[in-house]
Order: structure tokens, then C-alpha cells, then sequence
């Protein structure tokens, strides 16, 4: 395969980016879309230019480095894969591929296709933990949790921490990210204790980096892990019950 | 490359007294900081894997001063988060005749008789708390309908001990030590260096006093002054360039720590994984991995005769071979890693091979699918074979999986005693990077126990001892000449990569060292090719020395650069691993030496003369090692033939 790509290329933060063309020629298609950027890059140093710097690690899709917009979508055209295992049987030859770096105020550009994630940690630091300090816990059996809620709270414990979410998102809002967070341990009996604490501050963590959902649809789309949206309506409604819970009343169920 | 005799004697710290009481015992006697004091302490993480997260996250509870170090953009990026099949532990939740013992005593044999009883013991021990501290943290492991935890198989085992998270384990788990680390950095007791990469040691007066970094973004290099340095920084399969770890997988941190004095463990105890996609073409960058938990319900075969083209479908049951199943009845498709590797190496190499390269076998799970129904096994499996799909194009619920043994896991690493100290006092090496618990081979669903069993709870008990010795005393201020002296030699190193000005890239010599290890030092050994690979590795170190290209700066993001530092320490592994195959003239585990083989093909020990853990002293001759040995006995467990059949 032969084909055009359309690279952004910035050296640092603060200086200004720009579009650059290589053709890249003789591509196998059963290389992966990463392994078509490393044929690239190990031409580039052979001619002396920089090689594109891109975040990558586990080539799984599972470590969450990876991540860049093909085509103006979040890791591209193949739905529920990330950047990594997309492989290059889902281009045609000859394409012109578009490749840029998250689109997102809250992720700035380090360089190239690499950008700046660290905001996703401030909202786990905010709560997205059950607090059990080491050597406090108590058999694992004692807690029985039915299966289709350790089923639902796994589905949103798949959450790779990507980004891909943020930039497909028209307003740079993480709420998939976090609302994945929340309802895996919010759906826990272990989270219950913390469940309206976490549920606030995460939330408000969440609002001073990130823009407002208002129900896009497009993270749920572009997630690699399928991600529901659902999960942001769960979010949305414990949210609410958070600001009128009465703490102190915890450990009624109702 | 020759080696000489250490006149250095290795104390391993075993505590006295009966195997089951060794760690409590052990435990009372050694001393401890009072919890006032803890945070007088200041102590280096480095890596954030499920070992380093687990070990800075509870040193941080317990009220330490802790600086956690990760080369990755997030914690959360450590490549425990790509372990997919489960965690061993001896809960007995099913009945099924399980114990701590019998956890033990698998874990001893798997590991072909070349491990620790009292590490092994305390390992199988604290699996059981593990499994617990999970829990409770919300790691969402697989549950029955009556909401009690669910198990599954894994090879090398009798019993059901396996706890998992569909295909994701790894992840799980590391996103609870990761949110328990988190919860730590918001409470300011650990403080978090992110894309910050250790470049070396400092040790001053014997003791490590601390490290020196580059900051991957500003290329900044930077000292970090504590009173104890604990490396979590996994294992070193990546010398192989093809294998399942993560792109950035490295050894520096250990082999700098080595160059500076601690000893390095068992070098060509390797692990094979049986179940990878195979290679499809010369590009390819890494190995993927398909958990060991699909040989639960699929079945591993070839066709009986070479070079048969039928596809899959066509080859009717009497032309199949399940090789596995008839040649070791009682464990079938569920013998240890090292052994179904091997076998599926006999039979590539006779031409049974399948797939368009010829390099692979067949993993079917057409009669699972028969007997359990495909919403069962895409229950248990759907995520592996929708990634087995994304990467090959065909589906395995139709056509049977094709895969092949790849370069996974270490079980050598850095020397470390019973506290999981190295032989330099003040620096501790936890998961993967030591190389206490595995021996020459590690069972499946053994690596997230270890990980988490170190982190979260033996070092954060062990390193007290140590500390307790310096109450009052500051740290080491990085002004000091010991830092300034190691900074100088990273900036050289740096500039070094940078002003050869050579015509051939990283990854370039990268790859052609790969070929030359697997080749030499891979699945099967012998004298003449680890010979032929230590005449070959050094000249092509020579080369790179000579003729690498490293563009750009030292003082911007520079991925080549990172490399570079990474592939330079692997030339001096790579050396270290061919001769610690050549000199053990035995096959143990991962380590098949062709010399040594029963008549049936299978790992021949030489207990008489091999029962021992081979520790080597760097002597500042990366040419010329020196070899200690720390003779392994068996008071409880008699070593015998591992029998699978």
C-alpha cells in the first residue's frame, strides 16, 4: 500500500505547529497503524529528520498511552479500537490520512502527537478511590456483590484513561472519564461509604479542568472500551442526590 | 566472556524455625520505626506497576515520606495494567483441596526446584490478604450468581485458584493500587514524578543514598536524595526487541543499580509464553499475548503430517495431533508455560507448523463452543477474541486461533535477601525486577500475586529494619560530590548518543540484537550458539557505539534518545544472560539447555551441581563478571522430575 499522510508537527508547547506531508510508501496491511508510523519514523532518521514523537506503550489497547485523531476521529475509523490495534486493512491504498494530537484545551500539546494528560490523575486524586488503607480489609467473601452489578461496574472499570472521550467531545468535556470512575465504585457495595463525597468532589474536580456535557453522545462513539453513556446519566443523578443527602443518615438504605 | 569465582559470601536472611512460622516470626523480631517517626523517613519508588504503586501507595499510609518516580505519563500506563488471565491465591473458596501449602508446593515445582521455600511460603502466605486488599478497594473480580468470587484454572495447577477479571486482570488490579496511590499523592504523603526516567544509583559509603533523573519533557537531569531507593521496574524481556512487554520495557534501572554493586540473579531464567499471535511480517514491533486462561476450554493441535495445507476446517479429527493432551494426559493442555512452549517449538520445527508462515499452532475451541454454547465462552473469553480478531482478521469463534511461543517474563532480576534487599544495602528490588519467587519458570497468574504480594505487603514491613538504623540522620544533600559525580556521567552518556553522529537508528540494532538472542538464547539453548552469541553481541555493540544516529536534543521530548539509554544497557545484559546459559550446563524451566534433556525430550536438572541461585558482581569488566552462589536447600519440598503426565 501507498498512501499520503498529513502529519501535525509542533516542537514544543509554546512554540507554533504545522501540517507535513510524506508519502508513505510499501505498507503491509496487516501492520498496525503504530508499526506504520515506526516505518515511517526509521526512514526519517535514515534521511536525518526528526522522528514524529507519539505516545505508545503496550500496543494492546489496554495501557491507555496511545491516542491521536486520524481523519478528525479519536483513533481513527474502526469502531471500538484504539490507535494501536488499528491496523491498516481499514485504509485503502492510496488514502491521504489526516493524523493530529487530542483536540482538547485541558490536554495541551508537549510535542508533535503527544499531549499532556495529567488532569485525568487530579480527578482520581479527588476520590476516585475506595479509602482502605493495606491490611484493613476483611475476607473477600464476606462482601457478596450479585453478579450483574460486578458485571455493570466492570463494564465501566474498563475505562483506559485514553482521552479518546475529551477529544471527541465538542466541548472538551470529560464526564465519560469520570462518570466510568464514579459508577464502577459507585455500584459497589465497598463504595457506598464514600459514594456522595466522591461523587462531589470528583464531579467539581472535574469542572475545573474540563468543559460541560451537554449530551453530544460523540465520547460514548469514539471510546475504545465501549464505554456507556449511560454512566454520565448515572453520574448526573447521584450528583444531585449528593448535594441533598444527609450524611449522617448513611447507613439507612433509604 | 569469561567469569571468575566471588570470594563474596550472599546472606539471604532466611529466618529460623518451621517454614509455616518463618514470617510471623521474622516479623516480630526485625525492628520498626515508630509511627511518628515513619515520616522522618524519605524514601524513593521507582515504577508504578502493580509492585511499585502497591509499595509507595502503603508506605505512604503507613506515614513514610515517599517520592514515587514513573517514566509514563500516569502511573496508571505501568504494563502490569496488560496482564489479562488472573491472580493465584490459596483461598480454597471452591473446595477443591486447595491450601497455602499446596500454593506452595506448585509454585516450588513450577519453577523446576530453583527457588526459595521461605520466599515461595510467605508468597503463597500472603496471597490470601491480597485477594482481600482487592477486594475491598472495588477491583471488580469475576463473581457467581450468588455474588461470591469465581475462579478459574491455570496451568501448572490441580486446582481452581485463579481469580480473575474477564480478560483484564492486570488492569484492574493496577488501577486499584494506582487509585490507592493516588489517594496517597492527594493526601501529600507521596509525592509523584511523572515522565521522569531513573538514569542511575547514587551510593555513597556503601548505602544507596538515592538516584539521578532525566525529565522527559525538559531533558532536565535531577538528583533525588532519600534513605532507601526501592526499584519496581519490571523485567528485561525486551532485550529480545519481539516480545509481549510493553514498547518501553527496559532494564536500565536495574543494570544501573548492577553496575553500582547489586548483584544480578539468574539472568537466563527467561519465560516463553505458549500462547502469542505469531509474528506476521518483518515490521512487526511487538508480540501480542493471548492469556494462558484459553487453555482452559481450548485445545492445542497440529496436523499429524508436515507440511499439510488443509485449512483447519478440512483436517478431519484422525489427521490432528493434540500433542498436549497426548503427551501429558493428566494436565493436557493445562502443563506449565516452559513445557507447552517447547512442544509447540518440536512441532513447528518438524514442519507441522500452521498459518502462512508456518510458525504457529492451532488453539481451537470448536468443541467448547460444542459443549458450553458460544454465549459461555464468549462470556469468558469475548474480549481476547475480539482483540485476536483486531490483529489477525479472523474470527476464532469460526476458525481456530493460530499462536506461538514469545519472549514474556523474566524470573532473573536483581539479587535481593528475604527483606527484599540487593546486595546493596538501602536499595530494595520488588516484582518482577528481583528474582526471589519464580525460579527458572513462572506459573501463570503467579506475576500479579508476587507484584502485589512485595508492594503491598512485605516490603512496607522489611524496609523498617533497615531505616530503623538512621533515625535523626538527614539524607544525603544532592550537592554532595557522590551526586555530582553520577549527574556528570548521565550528561555524558546523553551527549555520548547524541554526538556519534552514526547512520543506523535504535531500533535498528535494537531488532538485530533480538534476532541474536532468540536465536542463541531463546526457547532452547545450546553451547555452541550462546558461543557463537557472545562473539556475535559484542561486535555488534561495537557498532552501535560506533555508528548509532540519535537526532534532535537532549533538551526536548527525544524518544530516540530515551531508546537509545535503554538498548546500550541491554548490549550488557544481553552478554550477562548468554553466559549464565552457557555456565549452567543443566536444563531448568525456561532454561533448556539441548545438552540436557531426558530421552523423551524433556528439562534434565543437575541438582548435584546446579541447586544454587547464580548472583553476578559486576567487577567493572562488563567482560568478566563474578559469580556468587547461594546454594538452594529443600527442607520440605523434595526436588524430583516434574512429571506432568
Amino acid at each position: 500500500m501507498n498512501i499520503t499522510l498529513q502529519v501535525w508537527r509542533q516542537e514544543s508547547a509554546d512554540r507554533p505547529g504545522r501540517f507535513v506531508t510524506y508519502q508513505v510508501t510499501d505498507i503491509e496491511p496487516d501492520m498496525s497503524f503504530l508499526e506504520m508510523l515506526d516505518v515511517l519514523n526509521e526512514r526519517l532518521i535514515a534521511q536525518g529528520e526528526e522522528p514524529i514523537a507519539f505516545d505508545h506503550d503496550c500496543r494492546e489497547g489496554i495501557c491507555g498511552s496511545c491516542g491521536v485523531m486520524i481523519d478528525g476521529l479519536p483513533h481513527g475509523p474502526q469502531l471500538g479500537t484504539a490507535t494501536c490495534q488499528l491496523h491498516m486493512r481499514k485504509f485503502r491504498d492510496g488514502d491521504t490520512i489526516v493524523v493530529e494530537p487530542w483536540r482538547a484545551a485541558a490536554f495541551p500539546v508537549i510535542k508533535d502527537l503527544v499531549v499532556d494528560r495529567s488532569a485525568f490523575d487530579k480527578i482520581i486524586e479527588a476520590g476516585g478511590y475506595i479509602s482502605v488503607d493495606t491490611g484493613s480489609a476483611p475476607d473477600a467473601n464476606l462482601i457478596p456483590v450479585p453478579k450483574e452489578v460486578a458485571d455493570t461496574a466492570f463494564d465501566a472499570a474498563a475505562c483506559i484513561g485514553c482521552g479518546a472521550c475529551v477529544a471527541a467531545c465538542p466541548n472538551g468535556a470529560a464526564n465519560l472519564f469520570t462518570a466510568a470512575k464514579v459508577a464502577h465504585l459507585n455500584l459497589l457495595p465497598q463504595g457506598q461509604a464514600e459514594r456522595w463525597r466522591r461523587t462531589e468532589a470528583m464531579v467539581e474536580t472535574m469542572e475545573q479542568y474540563f468543559g460541560s456535557c451537554t449530551n453530544h453522545g460523540e465520547c460514548e462513539k469514539a471510546c475504545p472500551k465501549g464505554i456507556s453513556i449511560d454512566f454520565i446519566a448515572m453520574m448526573n443523578r447521584d450528583y444531585a442526590k449528593a448535594k441533598v443527602k444527609n450524611r449522617r443518615l448513611l447507613s439507612q438504605s433509604n | 566472556m569469561t567469569y571468575t569465582i566471588s570470594s563474596r559470601q550472599l546472606d539471604s536472611k532466611i529466618p529460623g524455625g518451621p517454614l509455616e512460622d518463618k514470617w510471623e516470626n521474622h516479623k516480630f523480631s526485625i525492628r520498626l520505626v515508630n509511627p511518628n517517626n515513619k515520616r522522618k523517613f524519605k524514601i524513593i519508588v521507582v515504577g508504578t506497576g502493580l509492585a511499585g504503586a502497591s509499595a509507595a501507595a502503603t508506605l505512604g499510609e503507613l506515614g513514610y515520606n515517599v517520592e514515587v518516580f514513573t517514566f509514563h505519563d500516569s502511573p496508571r500506563r505501568a504494563h502490569s495494567i496488560a496482564a489479562q488471565g488472573g491472580i493465584n491465591a490459596a483461598k480454597n473458596y471452591h473446595n477443591d483441596g486447595d491450601s497455602v501449602f499446596r500454593l506452595f508446593y506448585d509454585t516450588i515445582k513450577g519453577g523446576d526446584y530453583r527457588s526459595r521455600e521461605a520466599n515461595v511460603y510467605r508468597l503463597a502466605d500472603v496471597s490470601l490478604n491480597i485477594i482481600d486488599q482487592c477486594t475491598a478497594q472495588g477491583v471488580p473480580f469475576a463473581r457467581e450468581y450468588g455474588g461470591y468470587l469465581d475462579n478459574r484454572s491455570f496451568g501448572g495447577a490441580q486446582v481452581s485458584r485463579t481469580f480473575y477479571a474477564r480478560g483484564q486482570t492486570g488492569q484492574q488490579l493496577l488501577l486499584g493500587a494506582y487509585q490507592a496511590l493516588l489517594r496517597q499523592v492527594a493526601a501529600g504523603t507521596v509525592k509523584l514524578h511523572r515522565r521522569t526516567e531513573m538514569l542511575d544509583l547514587v551510593v555513597k559509603d556503601g548505602r544507596a543514598v538515592g538516584i539521578v533523573t532525566r525529565d522527559l519533557i525538559s531533558g532536565e537531569i535531577r538528583s533525588h536524595s532519600a534513605h532507601a531507593v526501592v526499584l519496581a521496574t519490571g523485567g528485561y524481556a525486551n532485550v529480545f526487541f519481539l516480545s509481549t512487554n510493553a514498547m518501553a520495557s527496559n532494564v536500565t534501572a536495574a543494570w544501573r543499580a548492577h553496575r553500582r554493586g547489586a548483584a544480578f540473579a539468574n539472568p537466563c531464567f527467561t519465560q516463553i509464553h505458549p500462547t502469542c499471535i505469531p509474528q506476521s511480517d518483518e515490521f512487526q514491533s511487538k508480540l501480542t499475548l493471548m492469556s494462558e486462561s484459553l487453555r482452559n476450554d481450548g485445545r492445542i493441535w497440529v496436523p499429524k503430517r508436515a507440511d499439510d495445507n488443509r485449512p483447519p476446517d478440512q483436517i478431519p479429527e484422525e489427521d490432528r495431533d493434540y500433542y498436549l493432551e497426548r503427551m501429558y494426559p493428566a494436565f493436557g493442555n493445562l502443563v506449565p508455560r516452559d513445557v507447552a512452549s517447547r512442544a509447540a517449538k518440536r512441532m513447528v520445527d518438524a514442519g507441522k507448523g500452521v498459518g502462512p508462515l508456518k510458525n504457529g499452532v492451532y488453539l481451537d475451541f470448536s468443541h467448547a463452543i460444542e459443549r458450553l454454547g458460544i454465549d459461555v465462552i464468549a462470556d469468558r473469553y469475548g474480549n481476547l477474541f475480539e482483540m485476536y480478531e483486531r490483529i489477525t482478521d479472523e474470527n476464532p469463534y469460526k476458525v481456530p486461533m493460530r499462536i506461538y511461543p514469545a519472549p514474556h517474563y523474566t524470573m532473573g532480576g536483581l539479587w535481593v535477601d528475604y527483606n527484599l534487599m540487593t546486595t546493596i544495602p538501602g536499595l530494595y528490588a520488588l516484582g518482577e525486577a528481583n528474582f526471589s519467587d519464580h525460579g527458572a519458570n513462572r506459573l501463570g497468574a503467579s506475576a500479579l500475586m508476587q507484584g502485589l504480594a512485595d508492594g503491598y505487603f512485605i516490603l512496607p514491613y522489611t524496609i523498617g529494619d533497615y531505616l530503623a538504623d538512621f533515625l535523626g540522620d538527614p539524607v544525603v544533600p544532592t550537592d554532595d560530590p557522590a551526586f555530582r559525580e553520577v549527574e556528570d556521567e548521565v550528561r555524558g552518556r546523553i551527549s555520548g548518543y547524541l554526538n556519534t553522529g552514526g547512520t543506523r537508528s535504535v531500533d535498528w540494532f535494537h531488532r538485530e540484537l533480538g534476532k541474536i538472542l532468540w536465536d542463541h538464547c531463546g526457547m532452547s539453548r545450546n553451547e555452541e550458539g550462546l558461543k557463537k552469541a557472545l562473539a556475535e553481541i559484542p561486535a555488534l555493540y561495537e557498532e552501535f557505539k560506533r555508528d548509532v544516529r540519535v537526532l534532535g536534543t537532549n533538551e526536548s521530548l527525544n524518544q530516540s534518545l530515551e531508546k537509545a539509554g535503554r538498548v546500550d544497557d541491554f548490549f550488557e545484559l544481553a552478554q550477562l544472560m548468554c553466559l549464565d546459559a552457557l555456565h549452567r550446563e543443566e536444563s531448568a524451566g525456561g532454561h533448556f539447555r539441548e545438552e540436557y534433556q531426558t530421552e523423551e525430550g524433556e528439562a534434565l536438572r543437575r541438582d548435584d551441581l546446579f541447586a544454587y541461585v547464580a548472583a553476578w558482581e559486576w567487577t567493572g569488566n562488563p567482560q568478566a563478571p563474578a559469580l556468587i552462589k547461594e546454594p538452594l536447600e529443600f527442607e520440605y519440598v523434595t526436588p524430583s522430575t516434574r512429571s506432568y503426565k
